[in-house]
């Protein structure tokens, strides 16, 4: 697993615009615009893309987002009380899902 | 950490500072026109913080005579110096400070001290606020994160509420209010192995707060990085941060904050009168090389201008990202 996530490939992320430079550059745009200070501030951005990191399991955004909330002042319990957010929505969306399954119990059972 | 084992610890890294300057247009750092002035007039502190790069404490004793001060004001009479940065350790706790505050408010535009704040809620040094207002003295007090746990962390038990309470002192006096022209600055320093965030960012957060929570007002906020020093070194190297945070000084290596470098315009001068670039490089004891020149009392202002800076491998503390300096972010 180390040969698939090492810390050091973080900062590779620079070039993952490489063989596509076009699509990379405006993804870069992209990613830059709608990280920036805007009706939401720095701090929000950061919180839900901490949230999102989590909940996504990256390894790389969890790094690079973690530092970026402590370097905003953002204390441990506000990331966490975030982390919470993604957590019960992520359990709330599978509950949802059981719909699917509860739906079919109902057809089938006697 | 004695300034040698400093040296060392700070030369075992990836990359060397001037290898990474030699890589920029202008090759090496060189001073301008001198207008601050930095003095370090005692390393004797009623603290004792854990990113502190002068190592100050309650048992230290190094304090600027009155002699050093009084060429300090023959200095200004001679020099068009703008600014007087008066900086420590705890600046009030050297005894001719009112004396020399006195004597210096007229001889330049603009006299800054930086102020721990608890320190005016003492007996002794509680006459400075009205010292300070009398004489116009921009306050820049150390102020880490807006909530107490964090600055307690940094700065030890209790240090938060008395500084909430000194900051309500000194608006009462008028500081930190628009119109006033007594102007009250924070610093912002990371609690723990980070760097600092976007410094616009953290004023409103930080002004947001302290308003809401404890109605204060203050000016601005100053975000400086903790520079690999005295004893936020000792933490780096403790905790086992010390690799990930200079590689991160070094990755965040920003040509442009490199050309507006505080160091370019200051002169800072120890509590025995030696001169140095800065006082990151005073704490390493690399003095500033002025040739004949190595003392205040016989500095000849003149000989400032196009001299080549004295640099090491903290000096990637000053670089990184937007920039760091005694007056916060550069860019
Ligand atoms: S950081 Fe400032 S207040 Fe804290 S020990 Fe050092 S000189 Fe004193
Ligand atoms: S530590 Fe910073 S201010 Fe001091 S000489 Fe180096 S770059 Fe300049």
């Amino acid at each position: 697993m180390s040969d698939y996530f090492e810390k050091k490939d973080l900062v590779d992320f620079a070039n993952i615009g490489e063989y596509a430079e076009e699509e990379g550059g405006k993804f870069f745009e992209y990613y830059g615009k709608s990280m920036s200070e805007g009706k939401l501030s720095k701090r929000e951005k950061c919180l839900i893309a901490l949230t999102i990191a989590v909940v996504q399991k990256c390894p790389y955004c969890i790094d690079a987002y973690t530092n970026e909330s402590l370097k905003l002042g953002i204390t441990k319990e506000e990331m966490m009380e975030a982390i919470h957010v993604g957590a019960s929505m992520q359990a709330g969306i599978v509950l949802a899902h059981s719909t699917q399954m509860r739906k079919i119990i109902k057809k089938k059972e006697m | 950490m004695n300034f040698r084992e400093q040296l060392e610890t700070l030369a075992d890294i990836k990359h060397s500072f001037v290898e990474k300057l030699s890589e920029t247009e202008s090759k090496t750092l060189r001073t301008s026109k001198l207008e601050i002035l930095q003095l370090n007039i005692t390393r004797k502190c009623n603290l004792q913080c854990k990113h502190c790069h002068v190592s100050a404490g309650p048992d230290r004793q190094e304090l600027m005579s009155k002699a050093k001060f009084e060429s300090i004001l023959e200095l200004l009479d001679k020099a068009d110096i703008s600014t007087l940065d008066i900086t420590g350790g705890a600046p009030e706790m050297n005894p001719h400070l009112e004396w020399f505050i006195r004597s210096a408010s007229g001889k330049v535009e603009r006299i800054i001290v930086r102020s721990n704040l608890v320190i005016l809620k003492e007996e002794e040094f509680k006459k400075y606020i009205k010292i300070y207002s009398e004489n116009k003295i921009e306050i820049v007090a150390s102020l880490p994160h807006f909530t107490e746990n964090l600055t307690d962390r940094m700065r030890g038990s209790g240090i938060f509420s008395t500084s909430i309470e000194v900051i309500k002192e000194l608006n009462t006096e008028g500081y930190g209010k628009n119109g006033t022209g007594k102007v009250l600055n924070f610093v912002h320093n990371p609690v723990g192995a980070i760097l600092p965030g976007d410094q616009n960012a953290l004023e409103t957060e930080f002004k947001k707060r302290l308003m809401d929570l404890y109605g204060i007002h203050f000016n601005n906020l100053f975000c400086i990085t903790n520079m690999p020093l005295g004893r936020y070194l000792e933490y780096l190297k403790k905790s086992d941060n010390y690799e990930d945070y200079m590689d991160e000084l070094i990755c965040s290596f920003n040509p442009a904050a490199a050309e507006s470098l505080m160091c370019k315009n200051t002169l800072n001068v120890s509590w025995d009168g030696k001169l140095y670039n800065c006082d990151f490089n005073q704490m390493l004891e690399l003095e500033a090389d002025f040739e004949k020149f190595s003392n205040i009392t016989d500095f000849d202002p003149s000989y400032f201008e196009d001299k080549m800076i004295s640099v090491g491998n903290h000096c990637f503390g000053c670089t990184a990202g937007s920039g760091s300096s005694c007056q916060g972010t550069i860019e």
